[in-house]
């Protein structure tokens, strides 16, 4: 009696790891918003009140215009991007043959401007980027993130879990030790979030401003007393890779409000 | 290029009271916070907003530097005659921003 109940331990304690290698399951899985206050909601209920909008409308002037040596916008090869963007932004980030390594929204941005535009890549975060980003990404408001099938981002995709299990900083904390293991628990002031990256590039009240998900990963990073990798670092795109997989379900709500 | 979004109702009855809502991207700088250098950052904020109705002022506000980037105005009017709404944000340099919006009165 006393080895079945060894044995019934042993099973527990496996898919009790299980559970937690994988994340966050199905019905457990809430977005950001959830979490936030009702006027916070409200705010980015309202696309008349939502301050991601100023973006979004910018990207849709930036889609029009003509830029680079070969003087084209990105509606002279994409069109109409309410049609052709629709659901681009729920499969990111892709694989990208040239270099043979994941590519983010952002980064695909400027390898377009370089190779079709032939004008000078645009800096990370700025409004310009920050703008064509959220344009492209709020054509898929409202549908679910389905993430790539494609065995060439496997390893990628690992490293990216690994990096978000791994424990940095002066702190000892690894992404996973507040958003997989204390999720809905309170850090000082405010609720711990999932971490689901739903609704970005969004507007941060603390930022007043417009800002990346490599932005948010660099400030945590820094929250816990460790060296931020550099925007665009390969590090950077994996935990992409691995955050969007973990969402995998959860609706696009770009541009998003987070306190 | 003004960024600006404004949202006035495209039809009201005559006499109704009708709410304008204006917010513009600015980045509200106060002029109290240091830079990487050392050196504090110019300040650059809007000063006044006005709202004209037809031409003629209905609504004004003095903003100051602890008023929030992207600043978001919300005030009510009176629906009185068809026409043109106009925004005007003037900031710090002088520089003005606009923005329109027509409404019917019926």
């Amino acid at each position: 009696m006393r080895a079945l109940w060894g044995l019934v331990g042993i099973i527990a304690a496996v898919v009790c790891s299980m559970a937690i290698a994988a994340g966050i399951e199905g019905s457990a899985k809430r977005s950001g918003f959830d979490f936030m206050t009702p006027e916070t909601q409200a705010l980015q209920a309202d696309d008349m009140s939502n301050p991601g909008m100023l973006w979004v409308l910018q990207g849709e002037q930036l889609w029009q215009q003509s830029e680079g040596r070969a003087d084209v916008a990105c509606a002279g090869c994409h069109g109409d991007a309410s049609q052709t963007m629709r659901g681009v932004a729920t499969r990111y980030p892709a694989f990208d043959e040239a270099t043979g390594r994941p590519i983010d929204l952002a980064g695909r941005i400027n390898s377009c401007r370089g190779e079709r535009q032939q004008a000078e890549p645009l800096t990370p975060e700025s409004d310009a980027l920050l703008a064509l980003t959220a344009y492209v990404t709020h054509q898929s408001r409202g549908m679910p993130i389905t993430p790539a099938i494609d065995a060439r981002l496997a390893p990628f995709r690992d490293n990216g879990r690994r990096l978000f299990q791994s424990r940095i900083g002066q702190l000892d904390l690894s992404c996973a030790s507040c958003h997989d293991d204390n999720w809905g628990k309170r850090l000082g002031g405010s609720v711990m979030p999932q971490a689901h990256p739903t609704g970005y590039p969004l507007y941060r009240l603390e930022w007043q401003t417009v800002g990346s998900l490599q932005r948010r990963l660099r400030n945590c990073m820094i929250g816990v007393r460790a060296e931020p990798f550099a925007f665009g670092a390969p590090e950077l795109v994996d935990l992409e890779l691995h955050l969007m997989e973990r969402a995998r379900g959860l609706r696009v709500e770009t541009p998003a409000v987070r306190p | 290029m003004a960024r600006a979004l404004v949202n006035v109702p495209k039809a009201a009855r005559q006499g109704e009271v009708v709410e304008i809502r204006a917010m513009i991207a600015h980045p509200m700088e106060t002029g109290y916070r240091v830079g990487p250098n050392g050196i504090n950052i110019p300040r650059d904020i809007i000063r006044r907003f006005a709202c004209t109705y037809n031409g003629e002022e209905v609504f004004s506000a003095d903003l100051f530097p602890a008023v929030s980037a992207n600043p978001f105005i919300a005030f009510t009017l009176v629906a009185t005659t068809s026409g043109t709404i106009d925004f005007t944000w003037t900031d710090d340099a002088g520089k003005t921003q606009t923005a329109s919006a027509e409404i019917t009165v019926g």
